[in-house]
């Protein structure tokens, strides 16, 4: 038994065989996962894994999407957890199934069951011809049984699906219109509705007369509680124009202003609800100690690096489709994150026994996080309960995405560092400045932070923002250094400004923390004269980290100057991080110019290099990689959520823009393989990176340092001028 | 009275409104569900589809001002028996992660192939021309360098 399989927590929580695997009646296999595929191909590695396993061919393998109504439950789809938990799990389990159907088969063809073989579910003796199938054995018909941990998984020497390429199993459905994404989903008599939400979080809506939107063709009606405002009709154009009318005969009173996004970097480090030293990567309730520069010190250097608050940017917006039946019972088609979580969530908010609410996963537009998705199924809920009887499909409009999704919060670093004479770090200081990154709803606390809770006349509280004192929570993720460094100094600092509803973005605090440490290290590097990799490498120990690096530069191969045109300078950054300082680990080099005239930064080639552990798909752990930093870069170069104290200013793709394809660079990804490691989640692994490349990238080429993203071109002319 | 509207070679009769944004009509009243809704003020691409041979935008596109025009969407290019060139270099290519934007992508592709073909000329198609004219279409899972690798892989085997 592997190690990574009796930790599998996953399989702690659903311990029988029939939660994970089923042998259909005929041809195929189904596995179920509690994990949901978001876009990042987690079913299609699982297939993989399961049909390694069994020894089927990975198209004999369905996948069952995720279904608060059974099991397994594995709560939420985050923190590039899947493969580490979800795998494991399956591969036990597929490991235990064969070996309970060759035990069967060897009965059958009174064998020895160790000399028996497994060819795409047939099994046989060597040269017999007397076999019988997995689903002559078990067709149709459960195991019963607990997941035994007898059954070995194969060594990595024996795999032959688990380390190639796969072919993503959905794609192909997806590819000729078939399968639908939640915003496609269709039942005879649907219903469609659409919100119209209060400017901000504070605001109330004070009067509305439904009268005009409920008297155009194809209306259903009004739906209203508290300041929950939305309208029902039976196509959806008739909703969408309807949403407007109503809008237009409805008031809303701000109550708290928004306060302004000018300004908001300085706020954020005034007010604060607590600040948590971390020992040992974990925040604790000791005093926060002084920064200090020791007195060997050659050089110390002090800078602050920030980030604004930033879209997930789900290029669908946010859909569901729901049922109230007149039993009670509430069907709920869903792209959350965490079935398991959001059933309970819903059922305490409406005010149902959590049995009564069912959440069945649909496939929707990469959500990269705790995205509108959760909010938009409660919206969903609330006008099914108001038509009982008929599915209500909701769809927010792209200003209700672009004004009401659960932002990624702002962060600001502030960081201090010294090297010696001998050219090693010696200090190191961190403080890092952020409101939440935990936005999801708590079932267990009665809290719920979606929008229609608490715009409900009846609302349930929102949680109240608590530091996450275990290690590589939200703010802190990534801040303690896998550097090798004397006594770093880092502070975790949950502030109390928060205008915005905040909560996951992919890699939470990773970016803001791993861009102001790697920036950083650059700029100590520059002060010292020395080479930012050779600095890197003295303090990396680890040899897998030492590893990643030099195969990234190597890759890189020599550095081309500056290029011929002066008026574009071109230059090459480099950062590395290990995600959670456990998960997979990245290093990151592109290579930018910077344009002189203009003043933007494009991105001329970007090269990963990655140690994900065992690789499953090089393909989809490439694509993963890669993405990460495609949408890393988008952030970096153009990003920034904005907003004065009437609201958000930022409401569609024209005022927040994200990088497109000709502004893409080639990026060429080398990956490591370690099989007879523990894989890695990896979709998270290169966010971090990114920023700091790309802004040491700049310094390489203009000699300017860009400590805010986003690198807009009046950034970089305030840089260049010194404004 | 219904609106006459020729969609993947078919001729279909409509009971909309004309002011009805042509995407709705596709997906709800046909079943086409390929083409998505994205943001529907043309600034995503996600519910690209041809009009007489041009890649357009099927958000605001009232459904009465169709008449007598051709339209395809994604489902008309191909099937899973007889695909189009671009739907098996995706395939190949692995080209998405989410896919969302993946089909108004392959329609603009499509679109981009087809005015190829026509060039007496002929001619490779380079990475920069395809993401020039992919400018239009916003992917938000960084799986751009995969789609330019797919329609370039399209225009080679359909090309030569």
């Amino acid at each position: 038994m592997s190690d990574a399989t009796s930790t599998s927590p996953s399989l702690q929580q659903n311990t029988r065989l029939d939660d994970w695997i089923r042998i259909d009646s005929a041809d195929t296999i189904t596995v179920r996962t509690g994990k949901v595929e978001l876009g990042q191909g987690i079913t299609t590695a699982i297939a993989s894994i399961a049909a390694e396993e069994l020894d089927v061919s990975p198209a004999r393998i369905r996948i069952e999407a995720a279904d608060s109504a059974r099991p397994p439950n594995e709560w939420v789809t985050v923190g590039s957890m899947s493969i580490e938990h979800s795998g494991s799990a399956v591969r036990q389990a597929a490991a235990d199934a064969r070996r309970r159907l060759v035990l069967k088969a060897a009965e059958q063809l009174n064998a020895d069951p160790a000399r028996l073989m497994v060819e795409d579910g047939v099994v046989r003796a060597p040269g017999q011809t007397a076999a019988v199938s997995y689903w002559a054995l078990q067709g149709g018909r459960p195991f019963e049984v607990d997941v035994s941990p007898e059954a070995a998984p194969k060594s990595f020497r024996e795999h032959r699906v688990v380390g190639r390429r796969a072919q993503r199993i959905d794609l192909r459905s997806k590819l000729f219109g078939i399968a639908p994404f939640v915003q496609d989903l269709r039942f005879a008599e649907m219903l469609h509705a659409r919100v119209v939400r209060p400017p901000t979080r504070a605001a109330r809506l004070v009067e509305c007369d439904p009268r005009p939107a409920e008297a155009m063709p194809g209306v259903m009606k009004v739906v209203r509680d508290g300041s929950f405002l939305a309208v029902i009709a039976e196509r959806e154009h008739q909703a969408v124009q309807a949403a407007e009318r109503l809008r237009t005969h409805s008031r809303f009173e701000r109550r708290q202003p928004l306060g302004d996004c000018n300004g908001l970097h300085q706020r954020l480090a005034e007010d604060l609800q607590g600040s948590y030293p971390l020992i040992d990567g974990v925040p604790s309730e000791q005093p926060v100690p002084a920064v200090e520069a020791p007195d060997d010190a050659e050089h110390t250097v002090s800078a602050t690096y920030t980030r604004p608050y930033l879209m997930h940017g789900s290029i669908g917006p946010s859909a569901a489709v729901a049922r109230a039946d007149a039993d009670g019972a509430i069907t709920i088609w869903s792209s959350t994150q965490g079935p398991a979580v959001l059933a309970p969530s819903i059922a305490l908010i409406v005010g149902v026994p959590a049995e009564q609410v069912r959440v069945i996963h649909v496939e929707g537009p990469g959500c990269y996080g705790h995205n509108g998705s959760d909010d938009a199924a409660l919206d969903a809920v609330l006008c099914a309960r108001a038509a009982p009887g008929r599915h209500v499909r909701l769809i927010w409009s792209r200003q209700d995405e672009h004004a009401h999704e659960p932002y990624g919060p702002a962060m600001r670093v502030d960081m201090q560092a010294s090297v010696d004479g001998q050219g090693r770090v010696i200090a190191w200081s961190h403080d890092v400045y952020s409101s939440t990154h935990m936005g999801r709803s708590l079932p267990s606390r009665k809290r719920s932070a979606l929008l229609a809770a608490q715009e409900k006349a009846q609302p349930l509280p929102a949680p109240s923002p608590r530091p996450f004192l275990r290690p590589q929570a939200g703010i802190h993720r990534n801040a303690d250094p896998y550097y090798d460094f004397p006594a770093p100094r880092v502070v975790k600092h949950l502030s109390n400004e928060a205008p915005l509803r905040t909560s996951s973005l992919r890699s939470l605090g990773a970016y803001g923390n791993v861009f102001a440490a790697e920036s950083m290290l650059d700029e100590l590097a520059a002060a010292a004269g020395i080479d930012p990799v050779a600095l890197r490498l003295r303090h990396l120990r680890d040899p897998r980290a030492r590893a990643v690096l030099e195969a990234c530069v190597e890759r890189a191969g020599p550095p081309q100057g500056r290029g011929e045109d002066s008026r574009r300078p071109r230059g090459r950054g480099l950062a590395f991080s290990r995600y959670e300082n456990y998960k997979c680990y990245a290093a990151l080099l592109v290579e930018v110019e910077v344009d002189l005239a203009s003043h933007a930064v494009r991105l001329l080639r970007a090269v990963i290099a990655a140690d994900a552990g065992q690789i499953i798909d090089p393909d989809g752990l490439e694509n993963q990689l890669e993405g990460g930093f495609i949408q890393a870069a988008s952030w970096t170069l153009k990003e920034q959520v904005g907003f004065d104290a009437e609201g958000i200013t930022t409401l569609d793709w024209e005022q927040y823009p994200i990088l497109r394809f000709d502004e893409v660079p080639p990026v060429d990804v080398v990956l490591l393989d370690r099989p007879d490691q523990p894989s890695l989640g990896a979709g998270e692994a290169t966010t971090g990176p990114t920023p700091a490349a790309i802004a040491n990238g700049v310094f390489d080429a203009a000699g300017i340092r860009l400590r805010d993203t986003p690198f807009t071109p009046a950034r970089v002319r305030a840089a260049l001028f010194g404004e | 009275m219904g609106i006459a509207l020729e969609v993947n070679g078919r001729s279909h009769e409509i009971e909309a409104s004309p002011d009805t944004p042509l995407l709705h009509v596709l997906r709800d009243e046909l079943g086409l569900i390929a083409a998505k809704l994205g943001c529907s003020l043309e600034q995503c691409g996600a519910c690209t589809v041809l009009v007489d041979g041009q890649a357009q935008f099927a958000c605001r596109l009232p459904v009465g001002e169709l008449l007598g025009r051709s339209i395809v969407t994604l489902e008309g290019l191909g099937t899973p028996d007889a695909p189009h060139a671009l739907q098996r270099a995706f395939l190949a290519e692995n080209a998405a992660q989410c896919g969302y934007c993946m089909a108004g992508i392959v329609v603009r592709a499509a679109a981009l192939l087809a005015r190829r073909s026509e060039n007496p000329r002929g001619g490779e198609l380079d990475d920069q021309e395809i993401r020039v004219a992919l400018r239009d279409h916003l992917c938000r899972c960084g799986a751009h360098n995969r789609m330019v690798r797919a329609i370039r892989r399209a225009a080679q085997e359909s090309g030569s």
